[in-house]
């Protein structure tokens, strides 16, 4: 059992930065993000775009931002439970809570806040309708263990980068690829193109662009996809494995079913004091919450979450006295013993010269 | 006169007459969203980065439509449910030439 102030569901640019809000307050926090790095969006989705709205940045790369941010908050020894989707809360007698992920892994705080943006992220499954019967029977979203291909017939399905990396490895592992994709370009990394091309030349990848894989087939675990090319038609083809590579999508997902007040698919709270949701000790801040004028924007966030950290801070310690401190007078002490302070002047008495 | 008339098809098959403004930057996602014809949420997931396809659209009558950048090709190239007249709103700026345009959105991802 993991177990810390503050746990913090979601480890993008507001969660990251709680970490900070709460160090300064002596709180200590524990992340949960269902991706395997931190950065959330900003990390998953557009690392290498620019913002421009961020104060005093005039221009940052979102890969940067959590960087930075990552930084920032090293002092204070923020505990991450990665690749994990928080799934389960439960509220125990003393108010306190646990917070248990997919994996099992479980988590104890006086203080819960959710910093899920627009949710955890999960495979793009293409529509088809009984792909959900052969999951786990030789559909797979994720490669975890690319060994179990060894000696397999395998189709893949995407154009990303994905999609190519996984083909150009299990060319040599399994002992059939077949990689099917809707156009005739990739729009993956040049090399990587490159290496398919190359590998589909000498037959090492089965390539069929201009199609789409429509249907699939099997008895207890899969047989079949079913192709469909552009202007050839359909046709079938015998595989053991059919691993669609199209992305990730964020999905508000099990946080739904927790007893939130929800509203347009976000978390309602209470913006007037300290946005806390319906269940005291609950949190929610940044994009995964909502209240009258709203804005999903990460500068929002950061604010919902330094108002949100001063919240905590009276619930773990009732009746006891705060004053804010500009970290300019107070400095910022580490958990790991580091002490950031504001230099002194030198001040030299013109009698001792 | 700054507004053009759009028809939009939402997921349940209502249509909707908006008049859209050229003047203010926007695109068909932002006035799909900004008149909530589709669930808060549902639409402009990437925040119209063309890297997700919430706001994809069949445009269904006879308008000379921007070429479509590289982004959104790809993005399409990805997406389900795409047919030739696939496109996807964050990437249509509302300009005067699209006076009069008609969309259907594509069903959302599950």
């Amino acid at each position: 059992m993991i177990t810390t102030d503050i746990i913090i569901i979601g480890a993008g640019p507001t969660g990251l930065f709680t970490v900070f809000e709460a160090g300064l307050l002596k709180l200590k926090c524990h992340l949960i993000d269902a991706l395997p790095q931190a950065g959330g969006q900003c990390a998953e989705i557009y690392p290498k775009k620019p913002i421009y709205d961020i104060p005093a940045f005039p221009e940052v790369l979102a890969g940067d931002l959590v960087d930075n941010l990552m930084e920032q908050i090293k002092a204070f020894e923020p505990g991450f439970t990665l690749g994990e989707r928080a799934d389960t809360i439960d509220k125990l007698d003393d108010g306190t809570f646990i917070v248990t992920t997919n994996k099992g892994t479980q988590h104890k705080a006086p203080v819960v806040a959710i910093a899920g943006g627009l949710g955890s992220f999960e495979p793009r499954k293409p529509p088809i309708p009984n792909i959900a019967d052969f999951e786990d029977k030789g559909v797979a979203y994720i490669i975890r263990d690319p060994e179990i291909y060894r000696n397999k017939k395998v189709v893949i399905a995407g154009g990303g980068d994905s999609a190519l990396d996984w083909s150009i490895f299990l060319a040599d592992v399994a002992t059939e690829v077949t990689l099917v994709h809707r156009r005739n370009d990739f729009r993956g990394a040049l090399d990587s193109v490159e290496k398919v091309a190359e590998l589909a030349k000498i037959g090492k990848i089965n390539l069929v662009t201009e199609a789409e894989v429509k249907a699939i087939d099997g008895d207890d675990t899969l047989k079949s996809v079913t192709i469909k090319h552009k202007t050839e038609g359909e046709f079938i083809k015998e595989t053991d494995c059919f691993i669609p590579l199209f992305g990730l999508l964020p999905k508000l997902g099990p946080i739904a079913n927790w007893g939130l007040e929800i509203e347009k698919n976000a978390i309602k709270v209470n913006n007037a004091l300290d946005y806390q949701t319906n269940i005291e000790g609950i949190y929610a801040i940044g994009d995964v919450n909502t209240y009258p004028g709203k804005l999903k924007l990460i500068l929002c966030g950061f604010h919902e979450a330094t108002l949100m950290c001063q919240s905590a801070y009276k619930r773990i310690n009732p009746g006891k006295k705060y004053v804010m401190k500009y970290t300019t007078v107070g400095g910022v002490a580490g958990f790991d013993g580091s002490m950031k302070v504001a230099k002194k002047e030198q001040v030299l008495n013109i009698k001792d010269l | 006169m700054s507004d053009i008339k759009l028809k939009i098809t939402d997921r349940e098959g209502n249509i909707h007459e908006v008049d859209a403004p050229t003047d203010m930057a926007m695109n068909l996602m932002e006035v799909i969203k900004g008149f909530e014809l589709v669930p808060e949420g549902t639409i402009g997931t990437c925040g119209g980065m063309a890297m997700c396809a919430s706001c994809q659209c069949y445009v269904t009558s006879e308008h000379n439509l921007p070429e479509m950048e590289y982004d959104e090709e790809a993005m399409l190239s990805e997406a389900f449910h795409v047919e030739d007249n696939s496109r996807l709103g964050c990437q249509l700026n509302i300009t005067s030439e699209l006076d009069g345009l008609e969309v259907t959105l594509a069903p959302e991802e599950l």
